[in-house]
């Protein structure tokens, strides 16, 4: 009984649900570059964070004026997420982002050493 | 961005099947069909709203320029098409999941519309397009008169 007693409000430990995000990914000899689709969302809802090896890429939506009722909808969830497994050679605090009309553009450098050279033979 | 008059009577009414445009094109291209009618391209997301002044469409296109777009109106149907031009990118492709090329959208609206005031507006990815009410379309209090 007393677990019962310690349980949260449902608001506290409802699971946000995220739409995963369309995403292009170009890679090149100096790094990668990730495009990331997120409609509805401004430059200040956008959350980049790295840790242990993981990009975690989130974006809020902006809030909008009532429009009324709703009479259809295909858009998707609130918040926008999306987590990335890094190359190791990316080196994080090159990590470089812009926003632009919902779209989120994040330049990952590799790190010097690991970029591809020329060995000249002697 | 202009907003100017459909004149073309070949326009179809959104149906739930627009949405499978991006497959039907490949399916298209697989079996090498031509002219798939109405639908060209890929569909982009599209909500609608209605209150008792206005009727609002937004459309969810991350990363467009304003001059790419383009609005229609003919009576009570709203066609929102256009182009998305792909970045130049060198170097290969890991993962290639975004949209391009041209897309059109069309929605049947609820009410009459007054074409001369409807509004457009692209902000953070998202097409806004607000079509205020007809007079006669709004809705009217009535006064009952009980004895």
């Amino acid at each position: 009984m007393s677990q019962l007693t310690k349980c949260e409000s449902p608001a506290a430990t409802a699971r946000v649900e995220y739409t995963t995000p369309a995403v292009n990914l170009h890679h090149d000899t100096e790094g990668y570059t990730l495009e990331v689709e997120m409609p509805g969302v401004a430059k200040d809802g956008v959350e980049i964070t790295f840790d242990d090896g993981k990009l975690t890429l989130t974006g809020h939506r902006a809030e909008t004026p009532d429009a009324g009722k709703a009479v259809y909808v295909e858009s998707g969830r609130q918040e926008y997420r999306r987590v990335f497994d890094l190359d190791p050679s990316i080196d994080p605090a090159k990590i470089g982002a812009s926003m632009d009309q919902g779209l989120l553009t994040v330049r990952l450098p590799k790190a010097e050493a690991s970029k591809p050279r020329k060995i000249t033979v002697g | 961005m202009n907003i100017i008059r459909y004149n073309s009577p070949e326009i179809a009414a959104w149906t739930p099947f627009n949405r499978l445009s991006p497959l039907r094109e490949l399916l298209d291209s697989a079996l090498q069909l031509s002219g798939s009618g109405a639908t060209r391209g890929w569909a982009p997301r599209l909500d609608l709203y209605e209150n008792a002044d206005q009727v609002t469409v937004k459309v969810e296109l991350a990363g467009m320029k304003k001059e790419d777009f383009d609005l229609s109106l003919e009576d009570d149907t709203l066609t929102v098409s256009g182009q998305r031009k792909a970045e130049t990118t060198s170097g290969e492709s890991f993962r290639s999941e975004r949209f391009f090329g041209s897309f059109s959208r069309t929605v049947t609206l609820p009410s009459a519309v007054e074409a001369d005031k409807v509004k457009a507006t692209y902000q953070d990815g998202i097409l806004t397009v607000v079509l205020p009410k007809a007079e006669e379309a709004k809705p009217k209090k009535i006064e009952v008169h009980l004895n």
